[in-house]
């Protein structure tokens, strides 16, 4: 059955190349992300794939000796080209950590924290409800929300992450290894929200485990050495993939 | 012989922290001793309480308060002006300035901080004095505001590389969060880093308080020597450690309640400047603390 729908392209790199100092960390990639897709990346360790995903809401900025080639555009504006504010790209794109890392302030304030100082307007009671019940932390939550958000467990706090970032109503989420600290039960929980995430946000998630870049998303895109092999479907780059090098990695001959 | 020579090191550790500690209880010690025949003619109670500090005249009065009053114009002048300007510095430091001119701010704050307290009460005298007077009406030529001000000058640096050092152990995970949220640098530093470090920033302020309260020479040069109850910081005041160096260097004869009364003033000094500690202790414990 064909789509109807072309969905709209959110994010689009164009030939894009990243280097720390002299060393290239991804070499000319291209590609497209739709909305409401989840793409995973995945990859070798050092292969670029941080690297790729922290252009995407220019977090690499703040690392001197990271030098940007190429053209990434979001709802098609270069978002390195002039005139864009990267605090406004942020709000719009918003970023999971690898490790869990709530501020040390109560759970309520981790959420309400960036909507306040973006002057949001809202009631702040229902967007901690909403989105603690979105990131499915609620029924452990709801009866400690003054309590320190370093209280609890790393599961949890990683879902509070995901909570704080969605507060924020961004139209993508980019996720590096969120579950890589977790536990397989907190694994579970975290993967089942992503699942849930897809109705209405856009998300790119780096992963060092197949299996879950299978369970969660739409396509996959594999990463060797900063270039970018293959991009497909999950179940298309799993079971009959394109290139040698993606074949090898799935069947676990290296990495 | 390993073991000798590790047992060797840690009984050296040893007598060295027992040294620093017993030094200090030595101080206590001499100055409850010395104090006790101040107290068989004076009542603590007396001391503590009077409003009027008369040591050296007839009849005497031995009111402690004007010499704390005039102590914590000086302290408050000081603080006021270190905290803000102390944080400030501190979250430029830390925040805003490139590696380059950190590699140069740095060192210098370290610099500015080991300048002998003789050359702040001259600055005070020569140059903050006069230029007060020439701004303010009603400057006496001695006063709480040109110490406090020059007290507040020397503590800047510490407390600067202090509370710089404080927020560069928050982790910088907490940073990328706040960033990765859309927040500006301006609210990564107001609302993550500074609360982040608030346990060595507070611990850094109490320990520039305790020094602004301790601070002699400068006092001594700038405040004056009129132990008047005064909450006008344009006034001539007396601080505790003033009144101390005053009758130290004076022909007061030593063993008469006048001399006594030092080691009174001293200890009541001293135990001030425990509880400040002792809170700072407790804020240390109270707050987050990460591991570098
Ligand atoms: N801040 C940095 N400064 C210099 N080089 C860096 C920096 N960050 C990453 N690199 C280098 O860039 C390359 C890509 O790193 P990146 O972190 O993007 O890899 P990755 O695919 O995310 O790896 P992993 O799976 O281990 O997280 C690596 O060779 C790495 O050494
Ligand atoms: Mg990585």
């Amino acid at each position: 059955m064909k789509n109807p729908v072309i969905p709209r392209t959110v994010l689009e790199a164009r030939n894009l190349s990243i280097h720390y100092g002299d060393s290239a960390a991804v070499s000319g990639v291209s590609l497209k992300i739709p909305e409401r897709e989840v793409l995973a990346i995945i990859g070798p360790s050092g292969c670029g794939k941080s690297t790729l995903l922290r252009s995407f809401n220019r977090m690499n900025d703040f690392i001197d000796s990271c030098r940007f080639e190429g053209e990434l555009l979001f709802e098609g504006v270069n978002i390195y080209g002039p005139n864009i504010d990267p605090v406004e790209l942020r709000q719009r794109i918003g970023m999971v950590f690898q490790r869990p890392n709530p501020f040390p302030k109560s759970i309520r304030a981790n959420i309400t924290w960036a909507p306040r100082m973006a002057g949001y307007l809202g009631d702040y009671d229902e967007l901690v409800e909403r989105t603690l019940r979105e990131a499915a932390l609620w029924d452990e939550s709801k009866d400690k929300l003054d309590k320190s958000a370093l209280s609890l467990s790393g599961g949890q706090q990683q879902r509070l992450c995901i909570a704080r970032s969605l507060a924020m109503s961004p139209e993508v989420l980019l996720m590096d290894e969120p579950c890589s600290a977790l536990d397989p039960i907190a694994t579970g929980k975290i993967e089942e929200l992503i699942r849930g995430l897809r109705e209405q946000y856009t998300v790119v998630i780096v992963t060092h485990n197949l299996q879950q870049a299978g369970r969660i998303s739409d396509r996959t895109a594999f990463m060797y050495q900063g270039d970018l092999i293959e991009i497909d479907q999950t179940d298309r780059l799993f079971t009959q993939p394109a290139k040698k090098k993606t074949e090898d990695y799935i069947t676990g001959r290296f990495g | 012989m390993r073991s000798l020579r590790e047992s060797c090191i840690r009984h050296g550790l040893l007598t060295s922290a027992s040294i620093s500690i017993l030094t200090s209880f030595g101080i206590l010690f001499i100055l409850i001793k010395e104090s006790l025949p101040f107290f068989e003619d004076v009542s603590p109670w007396e001391f503590l309480t009077g409003t009027n500090w008369a040591p050296l005249m007839v009849p005497r009065d031995y009111g402690v308060i004007p010499l704390v009053v005039g102590t914590l114009l000086v302290t408050g002048v000081a603080a006021l002006i270190v905290i803000p300007v102390g944080s400030l510095a501190a979250m430029y430091l830390s925040e805003y300035a490139s590696s380059r001119a950190r590699r140069i701010l740095k060192p210098t704050l370290e610099v500015l901080a080991g300048i002998p307290t003789v050359v702040y009460g001259y600055f005070a005298i020569t140059v903050v004095t006069p230029a007060l007077r020439a701004v303010i009406p009603g400057v006496e030529v001695f006063n709480a505001l040109s110490a406090g001000i020059v007290v507040a000058v020397m503590i800047i640096p510490t407390v600067a590389s202090l509370s710089d050092d404080a927020m560069r152990s928050v982790p910088n995970a907490l940073r990328e969060a706040a960033f990765g949220l859309g927040a500006t640098q301006k609210e990564v530093t107001v609302g993550v880093v500074y609360p982040g470090a608030i346990s060595g920033v507070m611990a850094a302020y109490v320990l520039a308080i305790g020094r602004a309260l301790g601070e002699t020479m400068i006092v001594t040069m700038a405040a004056g020597s009129t132990p008047l109850l005064t909450l006008n910081p344009l006034d001539s005041v007396q601080t505790m450690t003033g009144y101390i160096v005053q009758v130290s260097l004076g022909d007061t004869p030593a063993g008469t309640p006048g001399y006594m009364s030092i080691f009174a003033v001293g200890l009541l000094l001293f135990v001030i400047t425990l509880s400040l500690n002792l809170f700072r202790i407790w804020i240390q414990r109270r707050y987050v603390r990460y591991d570098t």
